[in-house]
């Protein structure tokens, strides 16, 4: 099952700017939290987040402790032409993540 | 196949109680602003940093540092030869003087960034943007948190 959930327009005019907004579970535990024994929780946070459209890298983020849990990003492009968004989530331990949507532009 | 909500909260849920584990205790030192200004420094060099165009949207109260919402735009016309290259958000005192990084080009249509962020104390934000022309300009903005990130009990 999915781990993210992505809002992107179904369909748009040709030219229109919209806005692409992403939410994926995510603990981004940030290193610096201690056990009550004194023992440090490692770190475990998405360090990389990149949005492709039709392949070209549209949106790139380089996350810190400092983001919330379940990091959710929102920004925006340009609907160009007819195609899909992927996304790509990259983090600490080997995590990869990734997902996708599709856009239909007039 | 897509997610629906129930889906995805239900997992999210699951992830934050597995988080929960750990009993935490407060973490007794944090960043400087000697270290927000190295942090900064490290990313805009010795180039000057002018006070305009860029704007955060963060509330100026915050009850709960562990998740605070903040949009940052920066006004530009977003054309070819005139684009912000990336935005990048810095903060004042928690343990690490950086929050993100954001890189956008001129396909973006509008220079606008929102997330979600941590802060541990009340401290300022600052946000800076690099535009194609390679100048800084950057916004900073005052933060009051009543209850800082990662210091509350854990049941």
């Amino acid at each position: 099952m999915a781990a993210a959930l992505i809002n992107v327009p179904s369909r748009a005019k040709r030219g229109d700017i919209i806005e692409i907004r992403t939410l994926t579970a995510h603990i981004m535990e940030t290193g610096f939290r201690h056990t009550a024994d004194g023992e440090l929780v490692p770190r475990d946070i998405i360090t990389s987040f990149t949005c492709r459209y039709n392949g070209t890298e549209i949106f790139r983020a380089d996350l810190f402790p400092a983001i919330a849990a379940n990091p959710y990003l929102s920004f925006f492009t340009i609907a160009k032409e007819s195609g899909k968004f992927e996304f790509e989530w990259i983090g600490d331990n080997g995590y990869a993540s990734t997902a996708s949507a599709s856009i239909t532009v007039e | 196949m897509p997610t629906t909500r129930r889906q995805f909260l239900s997992l999210a849920g699951s992830v934050t109680a597995a988080g929960t584990i750990p009993i935490v205790t407060l973490r007794p030192l944090n960043a400087t602003p000697a270290m927000l200004n190295t942090a900064i420094r490290n990313v805009v060099g010795e180039a000057p940093i002018r006070t305009g165009k860029v704007k955060i949207d963060i509330p100026p109260l915050v009850e709960n540092g562990n998740t605070v919402p903040m949009t940052i735009s920066v006004a530009s016309p977003m054309t070819a030869d005139d684009y912000v290259k990336s935005i990048n958000v810095f903060n004042e005192k928690n343990p690490q003087p950086n929050i993100g990084n954001f890189h956008l080009g001129p396909w973006a249509g509008r220079a606008q960034v929102s997330t979600r962020i941590r802060l541990a104390d009340t401290q300022k934000v600052v946000a800076i943007a690099r535009l194609s022309d390679d100048t800084f300009w950057q916004v900073i903005a005052d933060v009051v948190v009543t209850l800082a990130a990662c210091t509350e009990e854990v049941n």
